[in-house]
């Protein structure tokens, strides 16, 4: 595992990535405004918020999928605010989407090779004249998949079709997609969406497993079941602005927490549900 | 060779017909002038190759990336004229214009791409038609450079081929064969290379979503233009075995028809496969050719075959072999694991 870790030393609960006055509008309407907060290193921060309170669309802003239209991003004390979404995945980022978006039609192993590519430099002539590098490139693509299937407990799984895996398999497809890049920070998008309690549980000892190797991890999430009993840390969005931030415990007391969701629910939103609608990008 | 096909086990959408087959299908092509066929025989060979050659390079763009770029035609007549320009008027060798213009297409599929790539999905391939239309029409237009209407006459053949072909005892008519040949073998060892490397599994990401492919960490703009730049230098290499083959350049090759054409070759031989960009040449060029007695009542017989061949194997031809395999494996795998998912 060329892992991390001996690179700097990221204290559990250093800052690894911090936003500020972080905003994006599309056209009058402010999706997320002013948003100012920072993730901790290794550990596992929840964005909860009510329905629409602009999670996602926090989320597509720090993994450079959309552009903010104010503030800034820093992550590991370097502004990414400008990069283009491959590079903020060179620089350590890799995220996952809300609903099983992965190549059903490729195996799993051809699935977490793509997520290694960042990593890899070969390009069209070295395919042409089957350069040295691309060989290389080629042998390091297969050996970090493996690598990343094997975290996600899917090794045995490789040379099966994405598709033919359970709807959970998908997910760890997705993960493992991710991780084979050589993250520092995951983002994980709904992960529990449309998953039943038991396989909600066996992901959620998988995220704490690859927090306890040393990765920071970031999820977006609307089982408050879940969020509770995983995050070390809390950040509450609510009409695309942060109203709280903190310890489960914390939050959950907080009087403008508790006002939002049940002002929210009193307009049709539920604490805890499962949202139906579909990704923006799919 | 051919990408290691056939020994790697991993992958679906790898090519089935595996290295020893594409072996045995060239040694087989390379064998046919040998038995002295006609030269009307020969001639459709040379055209099936002409035509896979171009079909390869749609492929690239349209069958692994997934944009259907709708210039193709106008690369080709690219690099038709550019040989038979610095042939005939400046006095070049063919084997020296022919790696010419394919290098002009790389760079002007480049130049393309840069501005084409802003636009997806169905504004690519329209921006890409107006594209094709304007290289015709400056062909066309440019009287000077490309004979205009007229159309540029008598390019000669490629410098040796003839003497090379007397001195083995072959026509010249199978001295372009074997070039053509040649050419299409060497172009589809690059496509099979490009598909099989870490560059082609990126390709085949951006075709099955580019959102996913830019967050798994690929940078789908610069892929995009190297696989235009592929796809165009092929174009422009078959351009320069067409040009020096029929010796006359007219405008009409570089058009939207001849677009549509390797389009329709291509949907019926097999789209992101690589037997399909030679199966549907070879099949529908032969078939247009016998039905040509019939003149533009070809059609009727034409027609409906299409409409049966998207209704039954939209995937097109090798796209049928694939999925009997693919059938063929899953029933293989369910058989052991059946039971484990339901």
């Amino acid at each position: 595992m060329p892992e991390v870790v001996q690179s700097e030393v990221l204290h559990s609960g250093s800052e690894l990535l911090r936003v500020e006055g972080l905003g994006i509008r599309f056209g009058g309407l402010h999706a997320v405004k002013d948003v100012t907060a920072s993730i901790p290193a290794g550990q596992i921060t929840a964005i909860i918020g009510p329905n629409g309170a602009g999670k996602s669309t926090f989320f597509n802003l720090i993994s450079g999928f959309y552009k903010p239209t104010s503030g800034r991003i820093v992550f590991q004390g370097q502004d990414i605010t400008r990069l283009k979404t491959h590079e903020v995945v060179a620089s350590g980022m890799a995220r996952t989407f809300q609903t099983t978006t992965i190549y059903k039609e490729l195996s799993v192993l051809e699935n977490a090779m793509i997520g290694h590519r960042v990593r890899t430099r070969a390009g069209l002539l070295d395919a042409l004249l089957r350069t040295g590098r691309e060989r290389r490139d080629e042998q390091e693509s297969r050996d970090a998949a493996m690598t990343a299937l094997t975290r996600v407990g899917l090794a045995a799984h490789a040379a099966r079709p994405a598709g033919a895996m359970t709807q959970e398999g998908q997910k760890r497809v997705g993960i493992a997609m991710a991780l084979a890049s050589n993250p520092k920070l995951l983002l994980l998008d709904e992960p529990a969406a449309g998953m039943n309690p038991e396989e909600t549980v066996s992901l959620m000892t998988l995220i704490r497993e690859l927090v306890a190797g040393g990765l920071t991890v970031t999820l977006v999430e609307h089982k408050m079941s879940l969020v509770m009993s995983l995050a070390d840390h809390i950040l509450v969005l609510h009409h695309g602005q942060k109203i709280s931030e903190g310890l489960p415990a914390q939050v959950s007391r907080d009087p403008a927490v508790i006002e939002a969701y049940l002002g929210s629910h009193a307009h049709g939103g539920q604490m805890g549900q499962t949202a139906t609608g579909a990704a923006p990008h799919a | 060779m051919l990408g290691n096909a056939g020994t790697k086990s991993a992958g679906a959408g790898r090519f089935k017909l595996g290295t020893w087959g594409w072996v045995a299908v060239f040694v087989l092509a390379a064998l046919v002038p040998l038995f002295g066929p006609s030269g009307y025989l020969l001639d459709i060979g040379v055209n099936i190759m002409i035509y896979a050659m171009l079909a390869y390079g749609m492929n690239v763009l349209l069958g692994y990336t997934g944009q259907l770029p709708l210039a193709h035609a106008g690369f080709f007549g690219i690099g038709a004229y550019t040989v038979g320009i610095l042939t005939l008027k400046a006095g070049w060798s063919f084997w020296l214009a022919w790696p010419a213009a394919v290098a002009l297409c790389a760079v002007l599929g480049l130049l393309l791409g840069l501005v084409a790539f802003r636009t997806k999905g169905d504004a690519f391939s329209i921006f890409t038609l107006g594209v094709g239309v304007i290289i015709m029409l400056v062909i066309n237009k440019w009287d000077a450079l490309t004979g205009g209407n007229e159309g540029l006459n008598g390019i000669n053949p490629p410098a040796g081929l003839e003497v090379l072909s007397k001195g083995v005892g072959l026509k010249l008519s199978a001295g372009f064969y074997y070039l053509a040949l040649i050419a299409l073998i060497l172009t589809v060892l690059a496509v099979a290379r490009a598909r099989g490397s870490v560059f082609g599994r990126s390709l085949i990401a951006i075709r099955g979503g580019e959102d996913l492919a830019r967050s798994a960490g690929i940078d789908v703009f610069t892929h995009k233009l190297r696989a235009m730049m592929l796809s165009t230098a092929i174009a422009g290499f078959a351009g320069g075995v067409y040009a020096v083959y029929v010796g006359f350049l007219g405008s009409a090759s570089a058009g939207p028809a001849m677009t549509f054409t390797v389009l329709l070759y291509l949907l019926a031989g097999g789209l992101g496969t690589l037997a399909g960009p030679l199966i549907g040449p070879a099949l529908l060029y032969t078939l247009t050719q016998s039905l040509k007695g019939l003149q533009d009542y070809q059609y009727i017989v034409f027609g409906p075959l299409l409409v049966l061949l998207i209704m039954f194997a939209p995937q097109g031809l090798a796209g049928l072999w694939m999925k009997a395999q693919a059938r063929r494996e899953l029933a293989a795998v369910t058989g052991k694991k059946g039971a484990e998912r339901a």
